[in-house]
């Protein structure tokens, strides 16, 4: 199942590598404004949730760890196994994973920003 | 010990008057067509400073065992027959001198990743296949048969012969296919021997065929699922550098290169 070159997702993998790896030293310098426990109590939490700035940088983290993560999988999974319905399988699967995990991490974002949380 | 015919084991014979060492040779053997039973023969074999492993196989098939399966042909590293596995790595058996093993043991087995025909010849149908699919010849619309002239020759630089030389020099021996850990998970990866050879005739400025040979590699089990383990250029007896070839090879494919 070929739905893009593998060279256009290669690209895109090592492409989200860099953006994500970019993004998570702002991340944990961010982090370390505060003390360690700070970052997890709820309050803080929501705070950095609702600063749109944070909540975008947040909301793109996660969306370049899916797509690599997921896609990282597939490639792990298409050299265990081969054959023509085992690898669209897994490549339905991936996508769906990637999609789903986007959706649920964007979810809370938007939740606390339309103040349902 | 099977006596066999007395003209063969004349001629074959390398065992010297003067030879004080001997080695001893595990050989695995094995006949997937018959059973599925999987041992190692061992003999002992008296060898002197130039004995390489094939020289031991021949005079095991000469004295003392006729029956081992093993397949050869240059005795000279040039045609690539005798891959295998010598004591856990892949070699070409008339290039390895027991000497430079510097072992008293010495085991020898087919090359991995490949199905086995008997003892220590395998199946190299996967590599070759392979090696087809990546059109490895000079690829262009006109000939050098030229109606008119006669013949002429597409020239070639002694510059642009610098950026592929290296790789023309495999002789297909299989071996870094064998040692490839991406091969042995993997059934229908292209392979380290395919992609360097790739790269050898993508990088002729004689060729044409750029973009048809990279569409043949750019695929789910193609380029992209080696992960640069390097072991290719560390087995191959011929000096090609598959892994680099691979690396230079991305470049095109990342538009990095023209
Ligand atoms: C979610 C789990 C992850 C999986 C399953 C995964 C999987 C992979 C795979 C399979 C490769 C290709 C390796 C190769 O071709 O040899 C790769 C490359 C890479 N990954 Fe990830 N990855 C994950 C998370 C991350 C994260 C969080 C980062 C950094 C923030 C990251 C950074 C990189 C980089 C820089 C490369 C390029 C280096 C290379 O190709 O070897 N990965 N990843
Ligand atoms: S690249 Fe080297 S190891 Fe691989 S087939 Fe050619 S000569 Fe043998
Ligand atoms: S017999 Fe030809 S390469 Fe060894």
């Amino acid at each position: 199942m070929m739905v893009l070159r593998e060279s256009i997702i290669m690209k895109i993998h090592y492409g989200t590598a860099l953006g994500a790896l970019f993004l998570t030293v702002i991340h944990i310098m961010m982090r370390l404004t505060q003390d360690f426990h700070e970052s997890l109590e709820y309050e803080n939490v929501i705070a950095n949730y609702e600063s749109v700035g944070y909540a975008i940088l947040l909301g793109l983290l996660l969306i370049l760890i899916s797509v690599h993560g997921f896609n990282g999988l597939r490639v792990i999974l298409l050299e265990m196994n081969q054959g023509p319905t085992y690898e669209k399988l897994v490549t339905i699967g991936c996508l769906a994973g990637m999609a789903a995990l986007i959706a649920y991490g964007s979810r809370t974002i938007i939740m606390t920003n339309m103040g349902m949380l | 010990m099977a006596t066999i015919h007395p003209k063969l084991s004349d001629e074959l014979s390398q065992t010297v008057v003067s030879s004080t060492k001997s080695v001893k040779i595990k050989i695995k053997r094995s006949n997937p067509n018959v059973n599925s039973e999987q041992k190692f023969d061992d003999f002992v074999v008296p060898i002197e400073k130039w004995t390489t492993v094939l020289d031991v196989l021949l005079d095991v098939k000469s004295h003392l065992d006729h029956s081992v399966g093993v397949r050869y042909s240059c005795r000279q590293a040039s045609c690539g027959s005798c891959g295998m596995k010598i004591n856990g790595k892949p070699g070409l058996a008339c290039f390895t001198k027991i000497s430079e093993l510097d072992s008293d043991t010495v085991t020898v087995e087919p090359m991995d990743n490949y199905p086995v025909v008997r003892d220590l010849a395998v199946n190299m149908d996967r590599m070759i296949n392979n090696h087809k699919k990546v059109m490895p010849y000079v690829i262009r619309e006109d000939s050098e048969i030229d109606a008119e002239s006669g013949i002429r020759e597409f020239l070639q630089s002694p510059e642009n012969v610098e950026k592929y030389i290296q790789f023309s020099s495999c002789i297909k021996c299989g071996l870094c296919n064998s040692a490839c850990p991406t091969m042995s998970m993997d059934k229908t990866f292209v392979g380290p021997q395919a992609l360097a050879q790739a790269y050898r005739y993508i990088a002729d400025d004689r060729d044409k065929g750029k973009n048809k040979r990279l569409k043949v590699i750019d695929e789910s089990h193609g380029i992209w699922r080696c992960h640069f383990a390097g072991s290719c250029s560390q087995v191959c007896p011929k000096g090609v550098d598959p892994a680099m070839g691979i690396q230079l090879l991305r470049g095109y494919l990342l538009g990095i290169r023209d």
